[in-house]
């Protein structure tokens, strides 16, 4: 059907969403480092408009941004679904990444010390933890989704002992859970890394909506 | 049973315009409930009690938000006439790629060039690089999605009608600057009914741009 490489780096999340996807589906697949203090011509080329990682390719054709990318995934490689096949719940699960997607940068900072901002992540917390999780193991039910996984990238991996002092019981649950899904589990990126470089990039980018 | 269909609506905003233009693509019957934003009604409180925001759509009483996703859920649901998007998975995602840049650049760029702040000059640049990357996209097509429209055409056609008011507040021309595009949408406006009926006339965005400017007390 074509080969299948993944232009990243270890330090996005974004890129690690792709990267668990891919290992949860079980496809084989090529990986290339970017560094993203030179980007190579390879990614100027495939991602014009972005200039940016992840880039999936498929039989030498590029697909750029973390979501469209899964939602291809998803349909080329339907087994072990991330994502609902019922319309419905599919459009509740983008909901709840657009949610995450948009509010976090205010999820991080939790622990920070600044009051309000502490507040307003406690806040969004609990609203993903009533409404999107409620009383299931996952955000998928049974299996992981889409959703655990871009949640899991957010702090909490490693905010254990957050999510335990702030009474997020369901969450705490959830992530100990989470972090035992045999693929997650080999894979742990560095978190710390991980949270500088998304602070950069908030730093480095203008404001967005 | 027969499908009960309620839209909450907010006639200025560009993101109820795609639902319409969408609902009326498919030809869905649909009861739609106009909100007022400074005075919200206890059903949208309800109904999308995370954000508070239009559109949202009420299918047989399960309410979706989020206009992308709404188009998607539409597509998906209703996939007995005029395809939103692409069958083809690669076609797919590059549609979706351009509905997301849309997303991402349009409306919070061209709110910075109506409101005429200190940053409307760079706003100004910057939405005329955003329209000209989405005509170089466009190319030779008839539109976005080829010989029919898609769902980028949708997700963007709604904001033409805010061009005026780009332009009087801002002072510049976007037919100058991207021909191709406002031709574009006088094109989607001739040849697809749910598309002029979905689009208010832009003086009446100018006008309701002018009251909001007046309310944020920006004259």
């Amino acid at each position: 059907m074509g080969e299948v490489k993944l232009v990243g780096t270890w330090v996005s999340p974004y890129t690690y969403r792709i990267k668990w996807a891919l290992k949860l589906k079980g496809i084989a697949f090529d990986y290339i480092e970017e560094d993203l203090c030179n980007k190579s011509a390879l990614l100027l080329q495939y991602n014009p408009i972005h200039k940016k990682v992840p880039v999936f390719f498929h039989g030498g054709k590029p697909i750029c941004e973390s979501m469209v990318i899964i939602e291809y995934i998803e349909e080329i490689w339907p087994h072990n679904p991330l994502l609902p096949t019922d319309p419905y719940e599919r459009a509740m699960l983008r909901f709840w990444i657009k949610y995450a997607e948009d509010k976090g940068p205010s999820m991080w900072m939790v622990g920070e010390g600044q009051h309000k901002a502490e507040q307003n992540s406690l806040e969004m917390l609990k609203i993903i933890e009533e409404k999107a999780l409620g009383d299931k193991k996952f955000f998928g039910g049974d299996n992981i989704s889409m959703l655990d996984i871009v949640l899991g990238l957010g702090h909490w991996l490693g905010g254990e002992k957050l999510l335990e002092a702030h009474k997020l019981h369901r969450l705490h649950v959830w992530l100990k859970n989470f972090k035992q899904v045999p693929v997650i589990k080999e894979d742990l990126p560095d978190l710390d890394a991980m949270l500088a470089y998304l602070r950069r990039q908030r730093e480095m980018s203008p404001a967005t909506h | 049973m027969e499908d009960e269909v309620v839209l909450l609506d907010f006639w200025p905003s560009s993101f109820a315009m795609r639902v319409k233009i969408a609902l009326g693509e498919k030809g869905i019957k649909y009861k739609c409930k106009q909100e007022d934003l400074f005075n919200k009604s206890t059903l949208l409180l309800e109904m999308n009690p995370i954000h508070k925001k239009i559109p949202v759509l009420i299918h047989n009483g399960k309410p979706i938000s989020e206009s992308l996703i709404i188009l998607q859920y539409i597509d998906q649901v209703w996939n007995h006439k005029s395809p939103l998007l692409p069958s083809d998975p690669y076609q797919r995602s590059q549609a979706l790629f351009w509905a997301d840049y849309i997303d991402k650049k349009i409306y919070s760029i061209g709110r910075r060039v109506w409101m005429g702040k200190e940053d409307q000059e760079e706003a100004k640049e910057e939405l005329m690089q955003c329209l000209k990357t989405l005509e170089r996209e466009l190319g030779d097509k008839l539109y976005f999605g080829g010989q029919n429209i898609g769902v980028v055409d949708v997700a963007l056609v709604p904001f033409t009608t805010w061009f005026y008011s780009y332009e009087t507040c801002g002072n510049f021309s976007i037919e100058a600057g991207c021909p191709k595009l406002v031709a574009w949408a006088k094109r989607c406006k001739e040849n697809y009914r749910s598309v002029s009926e979905a689009l208010p006339h832009p003086l009446q965005i100018y006008e309701y741009v002018m009251e909001l400017k007046k309310r944020l007390g920006l004259v």
